[in-house]
């Protein structure tokens, strides 16, 4: 794992390879690194550290969204990335609004992407600029919302069958 | 040829996009296509496809369009599932065929989705093991011991050695159980029936060691955080010995009845190949990585739970086929034997859980004559034990690859999000490159070597 110091420096290097207002702040926790970039420089970023950097690390592990509720901005999106050869995890994290949830898609660099984007985009309405196939994939495709968000209630919510469904739309409004 | 596939599909999706204008407006709208305006079939959106044998296209329009087709060149769409038997759970698989040869498969997920990671921001951290031991049903242990590491991170929680070594000799029971039934279900799908019992009946007694140390078969609730809930009781060891003993002989009884069985081999040979570099691009971990040829397991690479004491190999293949798959989880199991072995062989006294008495419940005994145990009973009861705010994602190999646990706390006694990252939903994306340009036949072979556990795709 890099440790806080080699997060320090990884940061440098993306700042001065991709832009200066790319990295917006580093994070080290429980030895843990965790690099937070500008939502509209997360492909640049991620193609840097895959391919171009001294360190690389060519394996997404996982991909996943947060809401940091009540925090702004609100929504999140993780990218674990690791190195196998160094066995070393860098988490990646950006952060939009609810208002503007908008993201571009990695699907391209890492095909693995594409199933977890559409599972963020189901679950906390994160759209993924360019993504292949932006559908729901978890919810029904008709489903209105999104239930991961906090603001989301949870419980006494209606079972929706086929005879009621069309009677039952944003029910939880 | 797998760069091409990519490269077509952001191609047929990039116009559309930019045709229905502002960014967001292209995702609400993504069903709403109709089959008319594309020539092409696979162009058209799977809903649209589904309904291509209605009746009433069959009267009038459809009839007309595929008279027109040579019968050889005519694409067929057959929706697989949810319920299939050989689909190991509700997957719903929707297959474009040409004769007998599979051209496009989209898997279509979510049917048995039950918002366990939302249920889960409701339960304090404590409660929330039994959730997420749910997901993933065959892989309990697994499930628990990736979210109870992270828990343990965040809190900074040193785990006793004993417990560390209790958890190992549970995973590794569970990996065998885990490959068991798999084994049994892929036979079964491929049509040896008798795999099935004889998988069944050695998993049935895993089973039972987990009943004697648990409590419970299934979703045991046995890791804590900070440890296991109890130690195994006495005689258990000589049980689990006497199961070890047996197993490898049992493990060559599997192989002599599959080794050298025509069918089996046929089915499993040079079926459902993808090198080993797409599959880590695909982001595939576990198993399937491992019968490419990639020594990637996590228990190796990076050892939790004292991992690092044992000395075991890394099974792999060589051209990761069907085949290859298939033995890389038989030459685990005898692995994980040698593991529990070694953890019964060494294990350490001392205590099963911490005795930090704000994350762990106090002995039962102190109880009656300790004020201060009563009252950590009670707060730990009631409120549950305070994780403070930050985040932590932290991975374990499961029986089907990289199991990761990601945490964000907020400084209460329950969890602010949580998220799986199931081995199964990752690896499924694979299942389109091994199975496309194959026969059906040898799609239902993938799927079962995939060995996907649908509770843990949908969560």
């Amino acid at each position: 794992m890099p440790d806080a110091a080699g997060l320090e420096l990884i940061a440098q290097r993306v700042r001065a390879a991709v832009a200066d207002e790319a990295v917006l702040g580093t994070h080290y926790a429980h030895e843990q690194a965790m690099l937070e970039v500008a939502p509209a420089r997360v492909r640049e970023v991620l193609t840097y550290l895959r391919d171009e950097d001294e360190e690389p690390y060519e394996f997404l592990a996982s991909l996943h969204g947060v809401d940091y509720l009540p925090e702004q901005p609100r929504l999140g999106v993780h990218y674990q990335l690791l190195s196998r050869a160094r066995v070393e995890r860098l988490g990646v994290k950006t952060r939009v609004t609810v208002e503007d949830p908008v993201v571009p898609s990695v699907v391209d660099l890492f095909p693995t992407a594409n199933h977890q984007e559409r599972e963020v985009y189901d679950m906390f309405g994160v759209l993924f600029d360019g993504h292949p196939d932006p559908r729901r994939i978890l919810m029904p495709e008709d489903y209105e919302g999104h239930p991961q968000r906090r603001d989301f209630p949870i419980g006494g919510e209606p079972v929706l069958f086929t005879h009621n469904e069309h009677k039952l739309p944003r029910w939880y409004e | 040829m797998s760069d091409e596939r990519v490269n077509s599909e952001t191609g047929g999706a990039q116009p559309d996009r930019e045709a229905q204008g502002e960014a967001g407006a292209g995702w609400a709208r993504a069903g709403e296509h109709r089959t008319e305006g594309h020539p092409d079939p696979l162009a058209a959106p799977y809903r649209e496809r589904e309904k291509s044998v209605t009746l009433e296209r069959v009267a009038h329009g459809a009839a007309a369009e595929t008279a027109a087709l040579e019968p050889e060149t005519e694409l067929f769409t057959l929706n697989l599932g949810p319920h299939h038997p050989a689909t190991h759970g509700v997957l719903r698989l929707l297959c474009t065929l040409e004769g007998e040869v599979v051209r496009e498969v989209k898997p279509i997920i979510g049917y048995v989705h039950t918002g366990i990671e939302k249920s889960m921001e409701t339960q304090q951290y404590w409660k929330a093991i039994t959730f997420v031991e749910r997901m993933d049903y065959l892989a309990y242990f697994a499930n628990a011991m990736s979210y109870c590491n992270t828990v343990e991170t965040l809190l900074e929680e040193e785990v006793p050695k004993r417990a560390q070594y209790l958890r190992v000799i549970h995973l590794e029971l569970n990996r065998i159980a885990s490959h068991l039934f798999w084994l049994g279900t892929s036979a079964l799908d491929i049509g040896a029936i008798t795999m099935l019992w004889w998988g069944l009946r050695e998993r049935d007694h895993v089973l039972d060691l987990f009943e004697m140390s648990t409590g419970q078969r299934m979703h045991t609730r046995y890791f804590q955080v900070g440890g296991v809930i109890d130690d195994i009781p006495p005689g258990w060891e000589q049980k689990c010995r006497e199961f070890l003993a047996l197993f490898p002989a049992r493990i060559d009884q599997y192989e002599a009845l599959l080794d050298k069985n025509e069918i089996w081999l046929q089915r499993m040979k040079n079926v459902g190949v993808v090198s080993k570099e797409r599959l880590a691009e695909l982001g595939v971990t576990g198993p399937l990585l491992r019968a490419a040829g990639d020594p990637w397991d996590l228990r190796k690479a990076d050892p939790y739970s004292s991992y690092e004491d044992f000395d075991f190999k890394i099974p792999v293949g060589t051209i990761g086929d069907c085949y290859d798959r298939y033995r890389v989880r038989m030459a685990e199991m005898r692995e994980s034997c040698k593991i529990v072995e070694q953890a019964l062989d060494g294990l350490p006294e001392g205590p099963f859980i911490t005795t930090n008495r704000k994350v762990a419940l106090p002995p039962r005994h102190e109880l009656a004559t300790s004020m201060e145990a009563l009252i950590h009973h009670f707060k730990l009861v009631t409120e549950g034990f305070r994780v403070p705010a930050g985040e932590a994602y932290k991975a374990v190999e499961s029986p089907r690859g990289e199991l990761g646990c990601y945490i964000l706390a907020d400084g209460s006694a329950k969890p602010a999000r949580v998220h799986v990252r199931d081995p199964s939903f990752v690896n499924l994306q694979a299942l389109a490159e091994m199975s496309e340009g194959g026969l059906l036949a040898d799609m239902i072979a993938n799927v079962a070597m995939l060995d996907p556990i649908l509770g843990g795709i949908d969560r």
